[in-house]
């Protein structure tokens, strides 16, 4: 057993220092989700809206604006960061961007506006007891596998996420948070209530990936939900397809006031 | 590649001819349905001929009652059980006539496959009637521990159910397909470049294989010919993933071992593995690359992709003598588990463990896409049929999928990366992948308005759940954790 030992001092210390330092979270090349630039939009065009295949971007619906105003409504909850619309778009309206810090606590924040206000961050008082640890159940409502990827991604020593007092528990009833990811198959729904059921008070849900937030790709059809809005109340959600490990601790770490929200109206706070 | 040979068979036909393809070294690989009309079911059966053989499809017409064939090749039996639940037809003397993608407890009205079923309704579990096997009688000292569907750790969803007296397992069932999402009914109705970004999402740690093999049926149904460049740069994604899913697959083997270090060390790799795969594509799955005729962008993987993976092959290396002189490790692997090579071949194992229990096959070799006729790939072979030979045919692999990159980026030929597929209507195509995780298949047909009309897909966890259980009736408790993960499976791909 030395020989492991050795192994493991030689190869030194391997942990990230992110999120202490900037730059440091391993995403290097990372395509994120897509940017909108309003004021770049070509008038008539809509190839962007024809080609996304979970519907984020919708034609905005108003009264004839004065150039350069919004014409897309997009909601981020619903992009599978697939980027076939930064590829036909002809203007650079929508254009590829490394934004993955989509953690949210209301909805709201995920869908596109012109002026993103900050929304109210209810029940800070309530966590103040969970800042310095936390335990995380994890429910699989028919994930394609991405997400649970990521998920185990969290120990691997590169973002060694116990470090930061949050760890995974076996079982629902020591759970303090409940991370959740699919789109809630129909054979998964009653497993899914059971779990959220059996945890003590007070319980936190988190929506891992565009599936648990708005249903992603396999949305609807004979045996899928729409996300986790009407089944389990949701105090953060995360899309991304899959959201990367620096994203999903970003996330956590906000749910814990221990970080900002970088999100607001659809686009990553400058 | 090239293209299948099709017959036609009538249903009292099939069973000499599933005969004669055993009796001929051949072997079955799927069976599916679909409507080439409304209200005109259709079988489909795809065999491998032995020797390499272009793959033989037979079409059968369900317009008489349709036999079983799982007694002749055992490994159908799953097949016909999910086109009995999506399809709602009936197989004469199926030996298993249950449930299988669909939950006990849902009545689906019309199947979900059929024409009329309507297209916004969705399954709902009314009640949780489910089939267990009897084991031993009533009175006997059995125990009965159902595990899951939500389990220990981050995990799949499955249930599993444990027959057992102390620590023997005596039978062992798994209730897999919670996580069905339909994912086949999805494709259809799309236009065929659409299909890409969904099969991308079938199986995460797969999305390349389900891409490739989705993007070469439908090049193989419009005869579409994929430049050069597109075509290595392919081997060089597939290989990729083949890399960070083998590196996984170390560390959650050492996990369940015990080895703490070597945990770690496997998942550092892994991650090390998938941030290269964002620097050359963007995406830690290598997705939003493929497409139809090719790639969507180009990539420039020179000359630092190869450098990176130098230093990742030298610290694999040190890893793996690691393992294989840890007497604790090879323990807890060698003898457990065995798989029998006869059982592998009737039950459909498939990729490395089809190759650890000593059958010679690999898609990339036998019948080659991509470029893989010009970069052969080293297949890896083990007789042994335990953990340990499953551990080491993938051990093999990783370092042959590094040199096959690097083989494919010093011949990478400069030139366009995509040609446009004229997709015509009513035509099919076959497109398969060697995943690393076994045997891919992508069956696709067109419809008259060039539209998707079915897309079948054959996965191979798929396949080698239906062998596992195989390898734990008659097993102990303490080594099944180490079973499961030396098999390597996914659920995602299984369920679809």
């Amino acid at each position: 057993m030395p020989q492991w030992t050795l192994l493991g001092l030689l190869a030194g210390k391997q942990t990230a220092p992110w999120p202490l330092a900037e730059g440091t979270d391993g995403q290097e090349g990372l395509l994120g989700m897509p940017r909108y630039r309003p004021e770049l939009c070509g008038e008539e065009c809509k190839v962007c809206a024809e080609i996304c295949p979970t519907k984020a971007i919708t034609m905005h619906h108003a009264p004839a604006a004065a150039a350069g105003a919004q014409r897309l409504d997009i909601d981020y909850g619903r992009c599978v960061v697939c980027q076939l619309c930064t590829e036909v778009c002809p203007t650079g309206a929508m254009s590829p961007s490394s934004d993955w810090a989509f953690g949210a606590r209301a909805r709201n924040d995920l869908i596109w506006s012109g002026a993103p206000t900050a929304s109210a961050a209810p029940g800070a008082e309530t966590r103040r007891a969970f800042r310095r640890s936390l335990h995380v159940r994890h429910v699989d409502a028919g994930s394609c596998n991405g997400c649970e990827s990521e998920l185990q991604a969290l120990n691997n020593p590169f973002y060694n996420m116990h470090r930061l007092g949050i760890f995974f528990t076996a079982s629902p009833r020591f759970a303090d948070l409940l991370m959740v990811t699919g789109p809630v198959t129909y054979a998964m729904l009653d497993p899914l209530r059971a779990t959220y059921e059996a945890m003590a008070e007070p319980r936190w849900v988190l929506a891992v990936g565009t599936c648990a937030v708005s249903g992603g790709i396999a949305e609807g059809g004979y045996a899928c939900g729409h996300g986790l809005d009407g089944i389990i109340p949701v105090d953060v959600y995360l899309p991304g397809c899959p959201p990367n490990p620096a994203a999903i601790m970003q996330a956590l770490l906000m749910f814990l006031d221990r970080a900002q929200q970088k999100v607001r109206g659809g686009r990553i706070a400058e | 590649m090239t293209a299948p040979t099709v017959t036609s068979l009538r249903p009292s036909e099939l069973k000499d001819a599933a005969s004669r393809m055993l009796a001929s070294g051949g072997r079955m690989q799927m069976a599916y349905a679909w409507y080439p009309r409304p209200h005109r079911l259709e079988l489909r059966y795809l065999a491998s001929p032995a020797g390499g053989e272009p793959f033989t499809i037979w079409r059968c017409d369900a317009t008489e009652p349709v036999p079983s064939l799982a007694g002749i090749a055992p490994l159908l039996s799953w097949y016909e059980r999910e086109i009995a639940d999506l399809f709602g037809l009936t197989f004469l003397e199926h030996p298993q006539p249950h449930r299988l993608v669909l939950r006990e407890g849902v009545d689906p009205g019309k199947p979900p496959f059929d024409p009329d079923f309507p297209p916004d309704r969705a399954l709902r579990v009314h009640q949780t009637r489910q089939v267990i096997p009897e084991i031993a009688g009533a009175e006997s000292d059995v125990q009965l521990l159902p595990f899951g569907p939500v389990r220990a750790d981050v995990m799949e969803s499955a249930e599993f159910l444990f027959f057992y007296v102390g620590e023997a397992i005596l039978h062992y069932h798994p209730r897999l397909f919670f996580k069905h999402r339909g994912m086949e009914k999805r494709f259809e109705g799309l236009e065929p470049g659409r299909g890409v970004v969904l099969a991308e999402r079938v199986s995460g740690v797969g999305s390349v294989a389900h891409a490739l093999a989705y993007c070469q049926g439908v090049e193989a149904a419009s005869d579409c010919i994929v430049p050069p460049r597109a075509r290595v740069l392919r081997v060089v994604l597939a290989e990729l993933e083949r890399l960070y899913n083998h590196l996984h697959y170390f560390g959650h083997l050492c996990h369940t071992t015990t080895l703490k270090v070597g945990e770690a060390e496997g998942k550092f790799l892994e991650e090390q593995s998938k941030q290269l795969n964002t620097q050359l594509t963007g995406s830690r799955f290598l997705r939003s690359v493929l497409a139809i005729g090719g790639l969507r962008r180009d990539l420039s993987p020179k000359p630092w992709l190869g450098e990176a993976l130098s230093s990742l092959r030298e610290r694999f290396t040190r890893y793996a003598e690691h393992m294989e002189n840890t007497a604790s490790h090879l323990d807890r692997l060698i003898t457990t588990g065995r798989l029998d090579r006869q059982v592998a071949f009737d039950q459909g194992a498939s990729g490395p463990v089809d190759r650890a229990s000593g059958l010679d096959r690999d898609l990339r070799r036998d019948h080659p896409y991509a470029a893989y006729a010009e970069l052969p790939p080293n297949v890896a072979v083990r007789e042994a049929g335990d953990a340990h030979a499953r551990a080491q045919v993938r051990m093999a692999e990783l370092g042959d999928s590094i040199s096959l990159i690097q083989r494919a980026l010093d011949e990478l030929p400069d030139g366009p990366i995509r040609t446009d597929c004229n997709v015509a209507p009513n035509t099919e195509g076959l497109g398969f992948a060697e995943s690393p995780r076994g045997t891919l298949f992508y069956a696709v047909h067109i419809g008259a308005d060039g539209k998707l009309a079915r897309v079948k897909i054959k996965s191979p966890s798929f396949s080698n759940w239906r062998v596992f259980p195989f390898t734990v009736h008659d097993s102990n408790m303490m080594d099944y954790a180490i079973n499961e993960a030396s098999f390597g499976l996914t659920i995602a791909g299984c369920d679809r």
